[in-house]
Parts: structure tokens; sequence; C-alpha cells
């Protein structure tokens, strides 16, 4: 047990220190790196509470997948952070003040919180929980589940519908066209008879 | 707290027996490398070095430590150092769930396949930083490519993982192999053929080989990612990359081929006459095979260009494997005999 | 837990949507560029079909299904008809600026059918998750349409700040609900409802949700001072989209309200009250002030639309069942109105003309007497002239707001809609007394003409009967 609690809060502290540099590092580069350890981190304390199929998803979809593209963004592009850093001062104190007031709320709400123990309790007991969540979300969430799917659909719509020029301007292959070459259009054999020698 | 220590010790001496010979593996795939496409191309290849060569990966590990890394001007050096790193560990540390027999395994997690597919797709990570941090246009260049052919191809090879996943019910891995039981017709890539041959060729592209190995491009942008690394850190580049090799071949062969399992099995005197030969004999037996594969095609076909590797992935095996996960969700539903009984 | 086949049924008007917009999709790819039409006419066609299914579906009480996720309730199904009819009507209009400027695309048509859909699981939604889910259809969907015509630069910034504020307000909502979430451990609303009437301890934090989830909504609706990106939007983005957004997306951010704060949230009406008198009394303050200085009539019109925002939420601030029944009954009217008011803009412009400006419209009696005819109704029916619709929609409203004791915002109300009244004159008088600067003939194709007219009429027929549509409202309510 008490390595259990020693692994979360090396993770936990981790995990913050992550997210604090993320949005205090100077090069953009480097806060998607932290932001990465972050994902990372949590996927790790998520393994703690045998949440197995939700941290290594976290890890899959957004450390395999989305960061992996936004890095490749961040790095293609040449952001200079001087200048988007300029008025951080200026809105410092509005900042503070909503942080505050977020801050406030949120012991609000959690600091009454009484967790239910049954809830984690059950996660534990099922045994493998990527078939438990399955189970639920193809059954009691599936109108969501479905709702979700077409806005993902739409984000795919809308991204080809926005980027995808129907004349190309390089030129490519068609490979059907390839595939169906005969020899005949490519080679000639030509039978010349021999030179007679002189 | 003595128990704790315990467990502790025994992991690691398990890790160790997993890793040493990994190593090893990878220093004679090497080798072998470098044979089997001196063979195909009428050379003998390596020959001085111990007898027959043989000890040429240890000379070349030895000269690889000797040699001094340099790190270019204005790169960036704890990244630059610390991306060999973040390409090796994921490879390693996806051994984990691997089971070498039906009992040789380090951690026998329920998830074990996601766990993989998750470890594999992190790899990226040691290319793309390495490219970055190195402050040089063809790494850069190299890294970019590299990320999105990753990225592309993840998605057809999660999607073969999906079917077999929905073929065995299960994503342990041990489970996998066990759904499969029975003789080598038992095997799923009979029934998953298409999501089988996808699955290697998506390995090949994710682990950047020929002929998708576009992101080192050696005839293009020099040597792509690594071309700055020298010594240690690009031996450790080396190490991965032939560590993720057979992951990936070690994979195909347990979701594909049985892992473990005896090819013989259910063939009455001739599983007799085999039943002394270890599981992990016939593990590593069909791994070998798709190593050779990937040496066999290194030597063959000429590298893809860039716009072909993406319409391969994205117009060709992504929609392959859409159709087939619904062939396969029908023949499960309908108890096709004899893998889905 | 399994789903039984009366709980596909319910949903059946979504779920028929959901897969011809799919099947028009997949056409489209393989559609020859002559056959464009086709696509169209598949879309009208799933209007009608939806339409159809939600008529057969008609509830008689509520209907739960889907695990209690959905709703099936008269109030649904009368404003599903409408967002139906609103859409179809905006197709029409829509096709032949998009034919002239080469947009016509199957993306705008799928991608409305989708922000339908959206619309339609919004205003069933019985779930805090369904609520979002839908709502971020639906803008996801308007983003792209906003963004459609991507070589123009004014598109792409108004597509922008859609995105970072409309996500903003996401983002408010979503932080509202994880709080009431977090003090009542529920996401059904009838259940939220109840926990919420049963709590006692944990006001404080149940107002502050209220407070995320209001300025959520406010940003939605555009109302003041989360309006910033309403009249850029507008007039930015290209025209039959400024007519998408602006009309049955206020049918399903009204049912949304209605659903969060009403079906949730009623027990802290006291709380939200208040909210939404500063929110109604900004929007049509600014709304109807900074009108009159407007060139662009796509920008006067989003201005309008605030006001308009403002005065259908005096109907739901009364926190009764008649009041919400003017609000709907507003709301329903509003969008007809907004729908022919763009619906003229898109009549009088062409291929490199946009028609957006307020002298475009100078001399329109002249060139066509008969839509200039229209857009007096129209604009008579916004500025609330009797005997036209609008004038009963806002007297409704007004006379519910005066039955609940809110005296003086019905006076503020008045006589801010006095003041609107000008900016709406101006366009008929320089409809009707100024010179044309354009002789050009209008050329818009005869359904769009027939559809327009239908529109505008419908405006002046209806406003001889309005006790009908009022009184559908009402019973729909229950």
């Amino acid at each position: 047990m008490i390595i259990e609690k020693l692994i979360f809060y090396v993770f936990a502290a981790i995990l913050v220190f992550a997210a604090a540099r993320v949005i205090s590092v100077r090069n953009p580069v480097h806060a998607a790196l932290f932001l990465v350890l972050a994902f990372f981190s949590s996927s790790a304390i998520w393994m703690l509470l045998h949440a197995e199929f939700l941290a290594i998803t976290l890890v899959l979809v957004y450390v395999g997948a989305v960061m992996v593209l936004f890095l490749f963004v961040v790095m293609m592009l040449d952001i200079n952070l001087a200048v988007l850093r300029e008025g951080f001062a200026h809105y410092l104190p509005v900042g503070i003040l909503v942080g505050l007031v977020i801050l406030a709320e949120m012991l609000m709400v959690v600091g009454r919180w009484q967790l239910d123990k049954n809830v984690v309790k059950t996660a534990v007991e099922t045994g493998s929980n990527t078939e438990a969540i399955g189970k639920v979300l193809y059954t009691v969430y599936v109108y969501p589940f479905e709702i979700a799917a077409v806005i993902l659909l739409v984000a795919m719509i809308a991204a080809i519908t926005l980027t995808m020029r129907p004349k190309r301007q390089n030129k490519y292959q068609k490979p059907e066209q390839q595939v169906n070459v005969k020899r005949a259009e490519r080679v000639r054999l030509v039978k010349m008879p021999a030179e007679p020698r002189e | 707290m003595l128990e704790t220590l315990i467990t502790l010790v025994t992991i690691l001496i398990k890790i160790v027996l997993i890793v040493a010979p990994l190593m090893l593996g990878v220093a004679y795939l090497t080798f072998a490398e470098r044979k089997v496409i001196g063979y195909m191309q009428v050379r003998i290849g390596p020959n001085r070095v111990g007898p027959r060569g043989w000890l040429q990966p240890i000379a070349d590990a030895v000269k690889l430590m000797f040699k001094e890394i340099i790190i270019p001007t204005n790169a960036n050096r704890f990244l630059f150092i610390i991306a060999p790193m973040l390409a090796i560990a994921p490879a390693l540390a996806a051994w984990a769930v691997v089971p070498f027999g039906e009992t040789l395994i380090l951690a026998d997690v329920n998830a074990g396949l996601l766990y993989i597919l998750a470890m594999t797709s992190l790899g990226v990570y040691g290319i793309i930083i390495a490219g970055w941090a190195s402050n040089s246009k063809y790494a850069f260049l190299g890294a970019m490519r590299s990320a999105a052919q990753i990225v592309s191809y993840e998605i057809a090879m999660g999607f073969t993982l999906v079917g077999v996943l929905m073929a065995a019910g299960s994503l342990n891995l041990n489970d996998i192999i066990k759904a499969q039981s029975g003789g080598f017709w038992h095997w799923y890539w009979i029934p998953l053929f298409p999501l089988f041959i996808v699955y290697f060729i998506s390995a090949l592209a994710e682990t950047n080989r020929a002929p998708f190995d576009v992101a080192e491009g050696e005839s293009e942008i020099v040597a792509g990612f690594h071309v700055e690394y020298s010594g240690m850190l690009f031996a450790v580049f080396f190490l991965a990359e032939y560590a993720n090799m057979i992951l990936v071949s070690a994979l195909a062969a347990i979701m594909f081929l049985g892992g473990w399992l005896s090819p013989f099995q259910g063939m009455g005197a001739l599983d007799e006459m085999t039943a002394w030969v270890p599981g992990l004999f016939w593990f590593v037996a069909k791994f070998s095979v798709f190593l050779f594969l990937f040496l066999w095609l290194r030597a063959t076909f000429p590298r893809y260009r860039y716009d072909q590797i993406m319409r391969l992935g994205w117009k060709v095996f992504i929609p392959i494997t859409l159709v087939w996960i619904v062939v396969v969700g029908v023949a499960v539903l309908a108890k096709l005999p004899p893998w889905f009984v | 837990m399994t789903l039984a086949v009366t709980d596909f049924a319910v949903v059946m008007p979504e779920i028929f949507l959901l897969t011809m917009a799919c099947l028009v999709l997949v056409i489209d790819v393989y559609l020859p560029e002559t056959m464009r039409n086709l696509t169209y006419q598949l879309s009208q066609g799933t209007l009608i079909g939806t339409a159809l299914f939600i008529v057969a579906m008609y509830p008689t009480k509520p209907v739960l299904a889907m695990n209690n996720m959905f709703v099936s309730d008269q109030m649904g199904a009368l404003l599903k008809l409408f967002i139906c009819g609103i859409v179809f009507m905006a197709f029409i209009y829509s096709r032949g600026y998009l034919r002239d400027r080469n947009l016509l695309k199957g993306e705008f048509f799928v991608l409305g059918l989708l922000a339908t859909l959206g619309m339609l699981v919004m205003v069933s939604a019985h779930t805090f998750l369904t609520i979002y889910l839908g709502l971020e259809l639906l803008s996801l969907s308007m983003y792209a349409l906003v963004a459609l015509n991507r070589d123009s630069a004014q598109s792409s910034e108004a597509a922008m700040k859609y995105f970072v504020l409309g996500a903003l307000a996401s983002g408010m909502l979503l932080y509202g609900i994880s709080i009431i979430y977090g003090v009542t451990g529920q996401m059904d609303l009838a259940a939220v409802a109840n926990a919420i009437k049963a709590d006692h301890e944990h006001h404080t934090a149940l107002v502050f949700g209220v407070v995320f989830i209001v300025v959520g909504l406010g940003f939605k609706f555009g109302a003041v001072p989360f309006h910033m990106w309403v009249p850029d939007v507008y007039q930015g983005a290209p025209t039959p989209v400024t007519l998408l957004i602006s009309s049955a997306p206020k049918l399903a951010a009204f049912a949304m309200l209605m659903r969060l704060l009403v079906d949730g949230m009623q027990h802290l009406h006291a709380d939200w009250q208040g909210m939404i008198i500063v929110l109604s009394v900004l929007s049509m303050a600014i709304g109807n002030l900074v009108a009159i200085a407007q060139s662009n009539i796509k920008r006067m019109l989003a201005y309008s639309t605030i006001s308009h925002v403002g005065f259908l939420m005096l109907g739901i601030l009364t926190a009764t069942k008649t009041g919400y029944a003017a609000a709907m009954f507003y709301t329903i009217v509003y969008t007809l109105m907004s729908l022919g008011g763009f619906g003229v803009i898109l009549l009088l412009s062409r291929a490199g003309f946009e028609a957006d400006k307020l002298d475009d419209f100078k001399g329109l009696n002249a060139r066509n007497s008969w839509f200039a005819f229209i857009m007096l109704i129209l604009m008579l029916s916004m500025a609330g002239m009797p005997p036209l619709l609008g004038f009963w929609a806002k007297w409704a409203v007004l006379s519910e707001l005066i039955n609940s004791g809110f005296m003086w915002i019905a006076i503020t109300a008045v006589m801010f809609s006095v003041i609107g009244a000008y900016y709406y004159l101006r366009i008929i008088k320089l409809m009707y007394f100024d010179k044309p600067e354009d002789t050009n003939p209008l050329t818009a194709d005869n359904d769009m003409q027939v559809a327009l007219s239908v529109n505008g009429l419908a405006i002046l027929f209806l406003g001889l009967v309005p006790q009908g549509l009022l009184t559908v409202c009402l019973t729909s309510l229950g």
C-alpha cells in the first residue's frame, strides 16, 4: 500500500510540475512536450486506480496521435512567443481574479464532496474494465455515443471541405492505369536482319 | 516490506532475462541483415571479424562505443540526448506483456494488446524530437515525414488489431494465443488474411523499414532524423529500430500465427513426436520468419515515394481493414468453424 | 440494460436524418458535376421525410427513450417540425446564391443536414450529455459552413471568431454543467431537478453553476454582453450560412434554454431570473441602438437578432407556463421573419454582387414591387406593427410580463422596440422613396420566388389569425 501511495505522489508531483511548465515555458515545442509528460503521468495515476483501459487509451490517443500531430504543427510554425506574451502583465489582474473565482467554486463544490466509495470499488471488482466499459457504452450510452461519432464525422467532413483542392497542381499517379499497362504499349520488338559484312 | 523487496528484485531479474537476449538478438539481427542481403546480392557479406564474421556485431558495438558524440551547434542539448532513449524505451517496454510461453510472461495484463499499441505509438517521439533537436534541415525533414507516416499507418494497424480483438474476444495476448489453439489451420492468419497482410505492411511502415524508409532516405535526405547523431547515441537509435522490428514480428506471430503454440497440434503422431519442443522455440521460429521477410523486402523493393506511402495507407489499407472488420464481425456472430466456435 | 423497439421508434426522425445525411454524403462524392442538383433534391427529400417521421411519432404525452437520454414531448416535436421546415426553406433560398459563387457543393447540404440533426438532438435532450453533444454537433457544422467560402479572408476571419468564442461558450457551459453535476451527482435533467429540490446546503455552488450555464447560453444565443461574435459572423459568413445561423438554431437554443433552466433547474428560477433580466434588457438596448448605426444590412440584422433574443428571453424570465409559450411563439415568429429577411438579401444578390449594403435596397419598389412588398411586410413585422405576426409575438410576451408583474421591464421593452422601429422603417423608406442605383432585373429561380412569397404572406396572414399558433405553442407545453 505504501508503495502505491508513493507512486501516486511521485506521478502527481510530476503531473502538477508538467502542467505548470506547459503554460510557463517559453518554447512552444517544450510546452507541447511537457503536455505529453502531463498526459503520461495522469495515465499512470489512472492505472493506479485500475482504470487500465482509460489509462492506455489516453496514452494511445492523446500521446500517440493527437500530440504527435500537434508537435508536427508547432514545429512547422515559427511562433514568436515574445509577441504573444506582450499583454501579459496587462491581463494579469483579470486573470488572477478569474482564477480566484474558479478556485473558490472548486472549493465549494469539491470541498463538500462525499466520494461514493462504491464507484471505485465496482470498477476494480469487474476485472477487465475494457469489457465493462464496452458493455455500458453500447447499451446505456449508445445514443450519446453515436452522436459523438457523428460529431467526429462532421469534423472530418469539415477538415476535408476546408482543405482539399480539387484541381491538383502536382502530377500524380493513376495506379489503375499503371497496372493496366500492356507490354505492347511500352515495348516494341523490331526484327532487324543482320547487316551483311562488307 | 521484505516481500515487496523480493517482488521487486524478481521483476528486475525477469526484465534482465528479457532484455539481455533481446539485445543479443538485435546485434545478431544486424549481422543477419548484412549476411542475407549480401547473399541476395551474390556477395558474402561481413566475413573478417571472427570465424565467418560472427564477431562483426561485437566489433561494431565496440567501435560505436568509443566514437565521439558530437552535439551540433544550436542544438537543443537535453532533447538531443534524450531522443534516442525515447526511441528505445517503448520498444523495450512493450516486451513486458509479450508471452513467450504459457506462463513465461512478465506482466499478464488484461489490456495487453492495447498496451502494445500504445507503446509502439510512442516510438515516434524519439524520431521527431531527434529531428527537431538536431537543428538541421535534413533531420527535420526526416522527422516530419516520419511523424506523418507513423500516424497514418497507426490507424490501419489499430484496425487490424481490432479485427484480432474481435476474433479472440480478449485484449490479453495469452488469451489471443489460446483462442488459436489446435493446429496451424486454426490460427488467425486464415480468417484474418487481409488484416494479416495489412498488419505486416503497416508494421514495416511503423518501424521505418524499407521500402517505407523515407524518414531515413539516405539517398534524398542523407540519413533523415539521425543524420547528426554519432557514437553511442546513434547506436541507440539503431538498437531501437531493430528491437522494434523484433517486437512487431513477435506480435505478428502472436496474433496471426498462434504465438508459442505448436503448429502440429491435433495431428496425432506428429504432435506427440514434437511434444518435447518448448513453446519458446515455436515462438522464436515464427517471428524469425517475419524477420527474414523484413530483410528480404529490404533487399528487393525500391523505396516508395512519400505520396505513394500516404495513398497506400489511407486509400487502400484503411478501407480494406474497415471492410474486413465487418466480415469478421459477421463470421464471429455466425460462429464460423473452426476459428470462431 | 437492453433497448426496446420503442426506444428506436421514438428516435426514428433522428435516425432517418442521420442515415440520409450519410447517404447524401456518399452519393455526392460520386456524382458528376452536371447532376449536382440531385444532392439538393435528396437533401430536401430528407428534410421532408424527417418531418413526416416527426408527425408520425407526434407524442401525446412526454415519452422517455434511450435510457432517459431522449425525451419526446409536444414542445420538442413542434420545434423540430419548424426546424425542418426552416432548414428546408433555407436550402431553397440558398441554391441560387451558391450556384453563382461556385459553392454549390454537397458539403453545404450535408453539413446543413448534420447541423439540423444537432438541433433535433438538442431539442430532445434529456441529459446534460445529450444537450452538450447536440450543441457541439450543431456548432461544429456551423463553424465549417461559415468558412465554406475558404478563399474569402472575411469568411475565414468570421469562422475563426465564431470558433474561438463558440469554444469558449462551450467551455463555460461545460463548467457550469460540471458544477451542477458535482453537487447533484446527476446528469438526467429530471433527476437534477429533484436533487436540486431536495438540496438545501449547496445553494451557493448551485448558483455558481447556473451562472456559468447562463453565460454559456448567452454566448450561444448572442445576448449582450456575450454578443461580440454575432455581427462579425453574420457579416463575414456567406449569406445562406448567415440565414441558417440566424434562423433554425435559435429554435434549438430556445429548447436548450427550456431544458436546462426550466426542466433541469426550475427550482433555482429565483436565481436565474435576475441574470436573464440583465441579459434581455441589455440585449434590447444594445441591439436596437447599435443597429441604427449600421450601413451593412447583414450587420444590421445581426443587431436586430440580438434585440429579438433579448425580447424572447423576457418570456422565459416570467417562469410561468404561459410565459414560456409566449417565448416559444416569439422564437418561431422571429425565425420566420429572419428567414424572410435574409431570403430577400439572397434574392437581390447575384454573381459578383452581395446586396448586403443598405443602399442596395434603394428603389426596390421600382425594380420589383412584389418583393419590395414582401420586404415591407417583413420589416414591419420585425418592427412589431399590427396586425402582422411580429406584433402579436411582442404582444404575447409583453402581456405575460405585465401579468407576472414586471411592469417596468415591459415599458423598457416597448421603448426599445419603438427605437428599433426606426431602422426597419429606414429600409422601407429606401425601397419606396429613393431612386434605384442598380437597375439590373432580379434573376432568382422560380422556386425561390414562390417560397419567399409564401414566407412573406405567411407572416401577413398568420398575423390576421394569431391565436392559432399561440394556442399550439401553449398546448404543446402541456
